[in-house]
């Protein structure tokens, strides 16, 4: 009796050996082998990962309506993941209610059914705009490449829910999985130069995202050939209407100036632009 | 009505004696649990991830529970060859059948209320409030979901050779209908003839399931379901009930036993 029980024994203790031997050396492996901002799901995911990154994505916005979403089969579905309210916080702070997309129904068991499902347009609102973030979270870490995922989640951690700290983590682990990225960098300086009041940090970072921009942008043709715009000039828009707030928050108003001047060109709206010039020059000369 | 629940109580002190249920009880605790414990943002307030993943592994465990303990009743019996004893005494085999059914429904019954409650549990930890009318609701529409599917499990049990087909194909037709069952009409309006017409037909036979699945509703804290479309559904869900009852009994009557 005593013989096989110290057989099993040695035999656990063998095995525990092994695996504290084996598993250090696998992980270094697995490291070595998965690229950065992938995480373990990643790895299980393999190749599926985005469609699954997409599928989170899409499940984020199905809880900022509150369950109310087209499914596969409906017409609409496709129209609702390309609007992505939540991708457009700004429609979707209103709160208030918008068409459905149900229509009048089929027949009395399409009818009837309505009465267990969710049948409001509503959107989510105040600190509950926090449920959809999980989905956000985990689309990101399957799809680190997906600038738009870090650009939502950073709006709403900021705008909705106030965790300004949480935002910019989030957001550098996205500029490590996209280090040139205009638009991240951009988000970023936001943070430092809104949230944290740093304008000399918030200018080095919009500089760099203007860098950036120019280096990504530049070389893209003015229209593609099927006539649309190829340049992300409403980013350049923001990044320079930055440095402009940030200039004239340290009180430096002729450096701002030259900003302002360097977005009228490409401005959606130069006559907004120009009077602001007009108003920068005039506060300049009363300084003077 | 003594002799089925003396066959229903057999059912009901096999299923507790088996590990199933604790098994996937086990699991869905520990897999909520794990979601529980994840931290999203520092935000302790998230919730509805939580309850999705809680609700979804609570349904997927009661149809399996269900399921599985419907379609190895009388396959078991048979192979035993328990049912001769048990037919020997003074019982008809419809009766064998609808104790059965019931011994699987009300242990399928007891099994959602430990879930349940366990799940307003885990709600009321983040949440801090017990809807306990909508859980009702969602448990009281399950509970009908699975007397369909344990009905029509019976039914297979007794129609096809060997519990393992029979189980796939119920799993199979109620995972189905449970996802698809609802647009099938949608679906046929986009069809040609004779297809959009099958697809139609298919669409009011089949027992929607959809129905009895308020997931949705208690995920996003929507406001309870009317009572009167709750009577409604457990109308239409008896009538089902019933119905693949009434074949399985027959099947069962000029069913060969060796």
């Amino acid at each position: 009796m005593r013989t096989p029980l110290l057989t099993m024994l040695l035999l656990l203790v063998l095995c525990f050996g092994l695996v504290a031997w084996m598993d250090p050396r696998h992980q270094a492996r697995v490291e070595a082998n998965v690229p950065a901002g992938q995480g373990t799901l990643a790895g299980l995911l393999g190749e599926t990962r985005q469609t699954v990154a997409d599928y989170f994505y899409t499940q984020a916005d199905v809880y900022f309506h509150s369950g109310y979403y087209p499914s596969i089969f409906d017409e609409a579905r496709k129209q609702e993941e390309q609007d992505s309210d939540v991708s457009h916080p700004e429609e979707g702070k209103s709160g208030k209610e918008e068409k459905g997309f149900m229509g009048p129904p089929l027949d009395w068991i399409d009818r009837f059914s309505r009465h267990f499902l969710p049948s409001r347009h509503t959107h989510l609102s105040g600190s509950a705009v926090g449920e959809m973030l999980p989905w956000l979270k985990l689309s990101a870490d399957l799809d680190p490449h997906r600038i738009q995922t870090y650009i939502v989640t950073a709006y709403w951690l900021r705008q909705g829910l106030g965790k300004s700290a949480e935002a910019e983590d989030f957001v550098r682990d996205g500029l490590r999985a996209n280090p040139h990225s205009p638009d991240l960098l951009f988000i970023l300086g936001q943070i430092y130069l809104e949230d944290r009041k740093d304008y000399p940090r918030a200018k080095n970072i919009f500089l760099a995202a203007k860098k950036e921009w120019h280096k990504r942008d530049d070389p893209k043709p003015a229209v593609s050939k099927n006539g649309e715009e190829t340049k992300d000039y409403l980013l350049l828009e923001r990044i320079l209407s930055g440095l402009v707030k940030e200039e004239e928050a340290v009180g430096n108003l002729q450096q701002a100036l030259r900003y302002l001047e360097e977005l009228k060109p490409d401005a959606g709206d130069p006559a907004a632009v120009q009077k602001r010039i007009d108003e920068l020059k005039q506060k300049i000369q009363k300084k003077t | 009505m003594n002799k089925i629940f003396a066959v229903s109580a057999v059912v009901i002190k096999e299923i507790y004696r088996r590990k199933d249920f604790y098994v996937l009880f086990f699991l869905t605790g520990l897999i909520t649990f794990v979601m529980w414990l994840m931290n999203f943002f520092h935000d302790d307030q998230i919730i509805r991830f939580i309850k999705e993943i809680c609700l979804f592994l609570i349904l997927i465990s009661a149809l399996i529970i269900s399921v599985t303990t419907a379609a190895r009743q009388i396959p078991a019996e048979r192979e035993s060859r328990t049912i001769f004893p048990l037919l020997a005494k003074p019982i008809a085999r419809w009766q064998v059948m609808v104790g059965k059914f019931a011994g699987c429904w009300f242990a399928t019954g007891f099994a959602l209320v430990v879930f349940y409650l366990f799940f307003g549990l885990v709600s009321a930890s983040r949440d801090h409030t017990l809807p306990v009318a909508a859980y009702f609701q969602a448990l009281w529409l399950l509970w009908q979901m699975l007397g369909i599917v344990i009905a029509m499990t019976l039914l297979g049990s007794v129609v096809l050779s060997a519990p393992s087909a029979n189980m796939t194909i119920i799993f199979i037709v109620t995972i189905g209908i449970l996802y698809i069952g609802g647009f099938l009409h949608k679906v046929a309006m986009g069809m040609s003839e004779p297809s959009a017409s099958i697809v139609t037909a298919i669409y009011y036979i089949i027992p929607h399931l959809e129905l009895y699945n308020m997931s949705e509703l208690i995920v996003h804290d929507w406001p309870i379901v009317p009572w009167l479309d709750v009577l409604i559904a457990t109308i239409y869900g008896f009538a089902y009930m019933t119905f693949f009852l009434t074949g399985a009994c027959l099947a069962f009557r000029h069913k060969p036993l060796n």
